[in-house]
């Protein structure tokens, strides 16, 4: 979609990448100095190993924590874990991955770090697993073109996107059908609180979540097979998004990745910000996290909305095109282009203020003309949901407006128990009758919206451009790391030493061998 | 002058008329719609007019009810739940603090013993927060330490101290043999006997304990399942300015 209603100066457009680039530049230059354990665990996945230790006194413990760990205290991550993992395999004459898990967890293997002729032995393996992962995650891929191709994309944009949330992924599956069958054409199974804090991910098919389903690639497959089905039943493809997100957003990506996942959530900062994790940790993982996505054809969602929902959605709106441009630039370097770019943006202007909707058409187009070629994800109000549903419904309809008035690519439905209760059949069903009606009543309106180019619209829009540019030079010249720390988005103050995970981080010896960043990189399959 | 005896107001006084919508597990037809109106006539609402319903997929049916409800109210008898502390929005939270203290709260948070379940304390503390909320950390005058899980209560009592804690937050979600209110009164003891009248108010949270066994287990504050980060926070600066005055 190009359309040029806001008349932008391309110049400043132009300015602002340039400063968002040269803000991250220094950020990217620190994930590549560094790995993490969520790094090395992902890429021992991708490598084939699944399964966990449940004869651990703490419950089930995955191989790839139970490896990765007694790797580190061996002989150190600084040179990555696939080396020291396959000459112990050879040294220990194991047949398998799993084995070697096991006897580890027996205290029968003692890592250390090959040399000579040994470490081109040990490189030589660990390429070739690796590189079956990756070949599964191109097959994935190229299943989905391929049903993609046979089935269909919905008719209409924006694409409809609804969540489940039961806790248990056979319900999920019941709730996820019926969203597809009543409209839906994206399903997103929220996570069960909190599991952006766990240091593993679960494993299997869980039944009891907090609040929404862990993410386990177990259930990844489960839904994605019932999601098949009803893609055929329904006449489209119908998505499936999960969460990589949290202290393991490398290794769900690459679970999303092995099982099919379509869309992620997927922030340069919202761990950083949102659930206090380490800076350092966050960005080295969300760079390897991209780059599988980008492999994966995964299209990513970012979360400026949540910068609208701690702060004020007029004062702050700069943060989001500051952040959405942030987001633009890490991604672009990780390998995603402007197709697999959901950046989020949000529906969350008090409703009492004074042209309150014409603002959010402003800051809708904004995001718009500036991302023209990115499939923008716009999400419905919370802050003011208040449990006047009916006040609520309205609002709804007024964000399903701005939706398609402004061309936006994946709508998250709004619910009117918002706030109220986890949404009723009927909540669900009125919420996508309430999309539908304007989709039918005003779908090509926007042929017709002509913003006046002295008018409120416009003028709104450059300001909050401007105020973006002038928020990115204050970050160019103090640092992103340094704007984190004092509380530029969302109001959360985060230094680079602190939060939870920054005991995961580790320096990139010069030797450090990782197969999987080297494919990534290069697109190579072996 | 309210009379004591009242009926919900539609146009006219003493109508009675209520609206309702429902879904029933019966596919739409006239069946649905009769059903319906059966609950609505058992909930005292008679007549009852069904003036909508359609099909939600193959098996369900979403009505909606409007009609005169046989009930009085009688106002004598309503009987409201005083709430100890007023429930306060964050602006008021943090004037209050700034007021009452001079001075920004001090709030550790942990969970203790060896549980590692931190869904419950980041629910209050992480600004991502809960139920629509956001957490402690949102407040701009509140000053929230999150030490984690498996903190050991000596590591708490000692990091309190060192941090001048005006609360310490403690969550607990494992009851196998009693954990949590074991490990809760272990806390209390410490704190009891390390600071004896100047520890920091001690609130006790997680899905298993009931709010009556404060007392018992030494702490000022139990909250149960469902408790959201406004009311930890209204709680505290309840009790922060009730022991001001104390004191």
């Amino acid at each position: 979609m190009t359309r040029a209603l806001l008349g932008l100066d391309q110049g400043t457009v132009a300015r602002a990448r340039e400063l968002a680039a040269a803000a991250a530049a220094p950020v990217i230059e620190l994930a590549k100095a560094h790995t993490t354990v969520a790094v090395e665990r992902a890429t021992l996945r991708l490598a084939g190993i699944t399964g966990a230790d449940s004869t651990h006194r703490a419950g089930d413990v995955p191989w790839v924590n139970r490896v990765v760990d007694t790797v580190r205290d061996h002989c150190g991550l600084e040179q990555g874990s696939l080396l020291p993992v396959f000459h112990a395999l050879r040294e220990h004459d194991l047949g398998t991955l799993t084995e070697l898990a096991e006897a580890t967890a027996a205290g029968q293997v003692r890592f250390a770090l090959p040399e000579g002729k040994d470490r081109d032995r040990a490189a030589k393996a660990a390429r070739s697993a690796v590189g079956k992962g990756m070949r599964q995650v191109d097959r994935s891929r190229a299943q989905r073109a391929k049903l993609v191709e046979k089935i269909g994309d919905p008719q209409q944009r924006p694409w409809i996107y609804l969540i489940v949330a039961t806790g248990d992924i056979d319900e999920d599956v019941v709730q996820a059908c019926n969203a597809a069958r009543a409209g839906a054409d994206i399903i997103a199974v929220i996570r069960s609180t909190g599991q952006s804090l766990l240091d593993y991910v679960p494993e299997g098919a869980t039944h009891r979540g907090f609040a929404g389903t862990y993410a386990t690639q177990e259930n990844f497959r489960i839904m994605r097979a019932a999601l098949d089905e009803v893609s055929k039943e329904v006449g489209r493809y119908i998505r499936l998004t999960n969460y990589a997100s949290g202290l393991c957003m490398p290794e769900i990506a690459v679970l999303g990745g092995l099982e099919r996942l379509d869309m992620m959530l997927n922030d340069c900062m919202y761990g950083i910000l949102f659930r206090d994790i380490n800076p350092i940790r966050t960005f080295v993982d969300q760079r390897f996290s991209r780059q599988v996505h980008a492999r994966a054809g995964i299209i990513i969602n970012t979360g400026e909305d949540n910068y609208l929902t701690t702060d004020d959605a007029v004062d702050a709106a700069h943060t989001v095109t500051v952040s959405q441009l942030l987001n633009e630039r890490f991604a672009h370097e990780a390998g995603l282009p402007d197709e697999l770019l959901g950046l989020g943006h949000a529906f969350e202007i008090n409703p009492d203020l004074p042209d309150s909707f014409r603002m959010e058409l402003a800051h809708a187009l904004l995001a718009r003309e500036v991302f023209p070629d990115a499939p923008l994800k716009w999400m419905p109000p919370t802050k003011h949901m208040t449990g006047d549903v009916f006040r609520g419904h309205l609002l709804d309809g007024f964000f399903n407006l701005a939706g398609v008035l402004t061309g936006q690519s994946i709508l998250l439905v709004g619910m009117m128990t918002e706030a109220v209760v986890t949404p009723f059949l009927s909540d669900r069903d009125l919420a996508v009758a309430n999309v539908r009606y304007v989709l039918n009543a005003a779908g090509n309106l926007a042929e017709d919206f002509r913003p006046a180019p002295d008018g409120f619209i416009v003028k709104r829009a450059h300001l909050v451009l401007d105020e973006a540019v002038g928020l990115l030079e204050r970050i160019g010249r103090d640092g992103l790391l340094k704007a984190i720390a004092e509380g530029t988005f969302g109001l959360m103050k985060r230094p680079p030493e602190g939060g939870k995970g920054a005991d995961g981080v580790v320096v990139k010896a010069e030797e450090y061998y990782n197969p999987a960043i080297e494919m990534l990189e290069t697109g190579a399959t072996k | 002058m309210t009379s004591r005896y009242v009926r919900p107001y539609g146009d006219t006084t003493g109508d009675g008329m209520v609206q309702m919508s429902l879904t029933v597990p019966v596919p739409h037809g006239p069946k649905a719609e009769g059903a319906a109106a059966q609950l609505a006539a058992k909930m005292g609402i008679e007549p009852a007019m069904v003036v909508h319903s359609h099909a939600i997929g193959p098996d369900f049916t979403f009505v909606v009810v409007y009609g005169s409800v046989k009930h009085l109210i009688d106002l004598d008898e309503v009987k409201v739940v005083e709430r100890e502390y007023p429930l306060l929005s964050p602006t008021e939270i943090n004037t209050s603090v700034k007021k009452s203290l001079r001075r920004k709260m001090v709030v550790v948070g942990a969970c203790i013993g060896t549980d590692a379940h931190t869904v419950g304390i980041d629910a209050i503390l992480n600004i991502k927060g809960f139920a629509g909320q956001k957490g402690l950390e949102y407040y701009r005058e509140l000053r929230v330490v999150n030490l984690g899980a498996q903190v050991a209560v000596p590591d708490l009592v000692k990091r309190a101290r060192s941090e001048k804690a005006d609360a310490v937050l403690v969550s607990q979600v494992v009851t196998q043999r009693d954990a949590h209110l074991l490990n809760t009164k272990e806390m209390a003891a410490a704190f009891r006997e390390a600071m004896g009248e100047r520890r920091p108010l001690l609130v006790a949270g997680g899905p298993r304990f009931d709010p009556l066994q404060a007392g018992e287990l030494g702490v000022d504050r139990v909250f149960g399942r469902g408790t959201t980060p406004g009311e930890v926070a209204s709680f505290l600066v309840h009790a922060m300015s009730h022991k001001e005055k104390v004191a």
